[in-house]
């Protein structure tokens, strides 16, 4: 079989092996968030001030909570074969309407992110370690461990403060200027504009992380039996180390950014809420204290498809990394 | 005509060590044409000398302080960064002991082959592929387009070090360093191997420094020899006088040291059987997976039907190469690996099947030792409590088990105040004396041995093997010994079983199997014991 069948094959087969797993997921999470106290009658009887007690029991009847919680699984269960996820009450909206329209922002914040902290982090390790104990390496060491150290909504703010307020190089928040009614190339542009500082401060931190594993796994690497080979064999130091050192001391990075993916959907909450980024992460947040458990369920589910694809992904950068992982 | 002079040559070692010198004032000199071996134990600096001559030593702390390396005239210390990239890989190029690790894992063996041509000379693409081709082909490796895409993975072990010699002689290069180059392979690869550097070697006129610590090797491949001690050359000369009339004590000591070929009368033994295995197998399952998705299952029959029988006071061999299965019959034996189905009775008991607990009261009859002596002690635990935690763990009185380990200690030949100490304090042939303690702690009737002398230096080798000798005449013990070297059965076993891919080939006792081998297989990992011909007395 060839190279690209078999990739073919390996990846109708890993989308097979999620198809249990998200299973799980939306059951998990479905009892999960009904051992919470309250639903959403209450939170809308609260806000409205004076709901009986029989309006509230007609409320719940209307929306299908009054059912034994099984059956409720099995009526949500087969809604989401049938691609429907349900209506949020609070928005007024069918969730996958909802949940379509947050994504697209939350998924460009993502792969930015991603794109430069794995990028940029793997550019500075390579840099720390290719000049070990040197100046170069003392500086991007330090900027590291600070980088590491600080808070993200902290970063946010003064990212704000600096770059938005005195300076005035960037929007403060939001994800574009609706009020400019851009269109074609020109909407891109503002688009990118406003996605600068969100992207820098969600992946400072984890920049300084792959930072640090670089700079390990190279030295690591560094010290192997081949790379003696590769000098035996009277290669330059700079082949040695962009060709030999590096492709081998990606492999544990690929890995940790791979496992990340999942927690920058969590971090990614506090970086909305202070750029006002209208991203799944902010739509969570606000639906969970409205108990809005379909769009809740909505998004867990979302986010379990965006998980289990980016793993997928990483593992075929993976087996084209290192030809010692075999797909098959 | 010299090739290689090497003149008074120190290499320094870091501040703080154990000597201020790796290598002190050794002089040498390789001719066109000629293999010289460099023998040594691990420590004399051999490799470090082979290093210096490659201006590849970890610098800055390790470096050559005195003294000139010469090649056709030309000093090398003193060479610049750039002529020496020139000169390795073109006119000396090198060969590692273990070759999965000196190939780069990610990258295939015809671009690490094609990186050669690429750095040293200007060639054509397709003109490189051609000469990688012809000389893999050279070094005999079937289907060469296929190893050219091949990664080091997916090669066997000799098929590795055949593409290793491969790249090193790319360039016909005038000397060729070999450090090790067979250590890490089975015999009758090894065997193969020597031939093909011996072959390389006449056919490109090659001056090759050979660094070995394996006199067998060296009597097989040697035109001279040096033999060096704790960084200084003690010996040097053609490969007879060396190899049989050593005039140096340590070279001496060194040669006497290396077990004979010939196996020592067998003693007299009871007929009565201590452990009895009956039909063992034991299968290894890789890949599968849940729901069936996991695609092809992998089955390794590791061990397939095993019988054999272990008398009361006798040494039982069990040779084999890498693979063939012995050390997973010893781990079913210990009960570390659950066989799948076959008996395991000691003294009339079947061991195979027992739980936990029911096993518990048996555990102490069955010990074992392992072959490495760094990973098998635990590195945080003092000497003292490492020997007592099996007797404590039977019920044993703490004082009495302290008195008890204290007492062998100085039965494996180890000073008192090592009771306190931790296992990095010690070297490699004492760590092996405290885990000969630790097994004997309990007691056992049966002892079983997994290539326990193999990590160790030749001489060191010789004393852990007297000192077995001696335990298992004073506590009658019975053992099974597994190895892969022909060199040790010959001295240490009664009876011999050959294993291959799971099965026992052939059992015998230890003389009939050495004078009259049945089995093809034995046949051909007789011949291939290094350095036959000599000292065959």
């Amino acid at each position: 079989m060839s190279q690209t069948a078999k990739r073919l094959r390996y990846v109708l087969k890993r989308l097979l092996q999620a198809l249990p797993i998200i299973l799980a997921i939306i059951i998990v999470n479905f009892f999960l968030l009904h051992m919470a106290e309250g639903d959403a009658v209450d939170v809308l009887a609260g806000e409205a001030g004076s709901a009986t007690p029989e309006y509230m029991a007609e409320l719940r009847k209307k929306f299908g909570l009054d059912q034994p919680l099984p059956v409720q699984l099995l009526v949500y269960l087969k809604n989401v074969i049938t691609l429907d996820l349900g209506y949020s009450f609070r928005h007024d909206m069918p969730v996958l309407d909802l949940v379509l329209d947050r994504f697209v922002p939350t998924l460009l914040l993502m792969v930015s992110t991603i794109i430069l902290a794995v990028g940029v982090g793997i550019i500075l390790g390579l840099l720390a370690a290719t000049g070990l104990n040197s100046w170069r390496d003392t500086l991007i060491s330090v900027f590291a461990l600070v980088t590491y150290a600080t808070p993200l909504f902290w970063v946010g703010l003064m990212f704000i403060v600096v770059f938005a307020l005195n300076l005035g190089w960037f929007p403060t928040s939001g994800m574009e200027n609706i009020a400019m009614f851009y269109e074609g190339w020109d909407r891109y542009w503002d688009i990118a504009h406003h996605l600068v500082l969100p992207t820098i401060t969600l992946s400072l931190f984890y920049l300084a992380l792959y930072t640090r594993l670089m700079r390990a796994s190279m030295l690591e690497q560094a010290g192997m039996d081949y790379v003696t080979t590769a000098r035996a064999k009277g290669l330059t130091e700079r082949r040695i180390m962009f060709v030999h050192v590096l492709r081998n001391a990606l492999l544990p990075v690929v890995t940790m950014a791979g496992v990340q993916v999942g927690a920058l959907i969590g971090g990614s909450v506090i970086v909305e809420s202070v750029f006002a980024w209208p991203g799944l992460g902010m739509l969570a947040f606000e639906s969970l204290f409205a108990r809005d458990v379909n769009l809740l369920l909505g998004i867990f589910l979302l986010s379990a498809m965006l998980v289990v694809a980016v793993n997928l992904i990483v593992d075929i950068i993976y087996s084209w990394l290192d030809p010692r992982i075999e797909v098959e | 005509m010299r090739l290689l002079e090497i003149r008074n040559l120190h290499v320094c070692l870091p501040e703080g060590s154990e000597r201020a010198h790796a290598v002190e004032a050794v002089d040498l000199d390789l001719a066109p044409n000629e293999i010289l071996c460099i023998v040594g134990e691990s420590g004399s600096g051999k490799s470090l000398t082979a290093r210096a001559v490659m201006g590849l030593l970890p610098k800055p702390h390790v470096r050559v302080v005195d003294g000139t390396i010469e090649m056709d005239g030309e000093d090398l210390v003193s060479a610049s960064d750039a002529r020496m990239r020139d000169i390795r890989g073109s006119a000396i190029s090198m060969i590692f002991q273990e070759p999965m690790t000196a190939l780069n894992p990610v990258m295939s063996i015809g671009d690490q082959i094609d990186e050669v041509f690429r750095f040293h000379v200007s060639m054509g693409r397709r003109e490189r592929r051609e000469r990688a081709l012809a000389l893999l082909e050279d070094v005999h490796l079937p289907d060469p387009e296929y190893i050219m895409r091949a990664y080091p993975h997916e090669l066997s072990g000799g098929q590795r070090q055949r593409a290793m010699i491969a790249m090193a002689l790319a360039l016909d290069p005038k000397i060729l360093i070999a450090d090790e180059p067979t250590t890490a392979l089975d015999v009758t690869t090894q065997a193969q191997i020597l031939k093909l550097i011996k072959e390389m070697q006449a056919a490109h006129n090659t001056g090759v420094l050979f660094i070995t610590h394996d006199f067998g090797v060296v009597a097989d491949i040697a035109d001279r020899v040096a033999v060096m001690q704790f960084g200084k050359l003690v010996e040097t000369g053609t490969a007879d006088e060396v190899l049989n009339n050593p005039r140096h004590p340590y070279t001496q000591a060194l040669i006497a040291a290396v077990p004979s070929l010939t196996p020592r009368p067998p003693r007299g033994q009871s007929a009565q059987p201590v452990l009895q295995i009956d039909s063992l197998i034991k299968t290894f399952r890789s890949g599968g997976g849940i729901l069936g998705f996991g695609g092809g299952e992998r089955i390794v029959k590791a061990v397939d039907d095993v019988t054999l029988e272990l008398r009361r006071g006798e040494t039982l061999g069990i040779v084999g190469e890498s693979g063939s299965g012995k050390s997973t019959v010893a781990r079913c034996i210990v009960r570390l690996v659950d066989a799948d189905s076959g008996r395991i009775l000691l003294n009339g008991t079947d061991l195979n099947g027992l739980g936990r607990a029911e096993m518990r009261p048996f555990r102490s009859s069955i010990q074992m030792m392992f072959q490495d002596p760094f990973a098998s002690l635990n590195p945080r635990t003092r000497v003292g409590k490492i020997i007592m935690q099996g007797p404590l763990l039977q019920g044993v009185p703490a004082t009495e088990a302290q008195a008890k380990a204290r007492e062998l200690l100085s039965i494996v030949g180890l000073d008192d105040r090592a009771y306190d100490r931790f296992p990095h304090e010690f070297s490699g042939g004492q760590r092996q004396r405290i885990g000969i303690a630790r097994a004997l702690a309990l007691d056992p009737d049966v002892l079983v041995a997994d290539e326990p002398v193999s990590a160790l230096d030749v001489s060191i080798q010789a004393q852990i093997l007297k000192l077995l000798d001696e335990i298992r005449e004073r506590m009658s013990l019975s053992m099974i010994f597994i190895t892969h070297d022909l060199r040790v059965a010959a001295q240490v076993c009664d009876r011999l079983a050959v294993m291959r891919n799971g099965e026992i080939v052939e059992t015998g006792a230890t003389a009939e199997v050495f004078k009259d081998p049945q089995a093809s297989y034995t046949k051909e990992l007789l011949a291939a014991v290094p350095g036959q011909n000599w000292r065959s007395a």
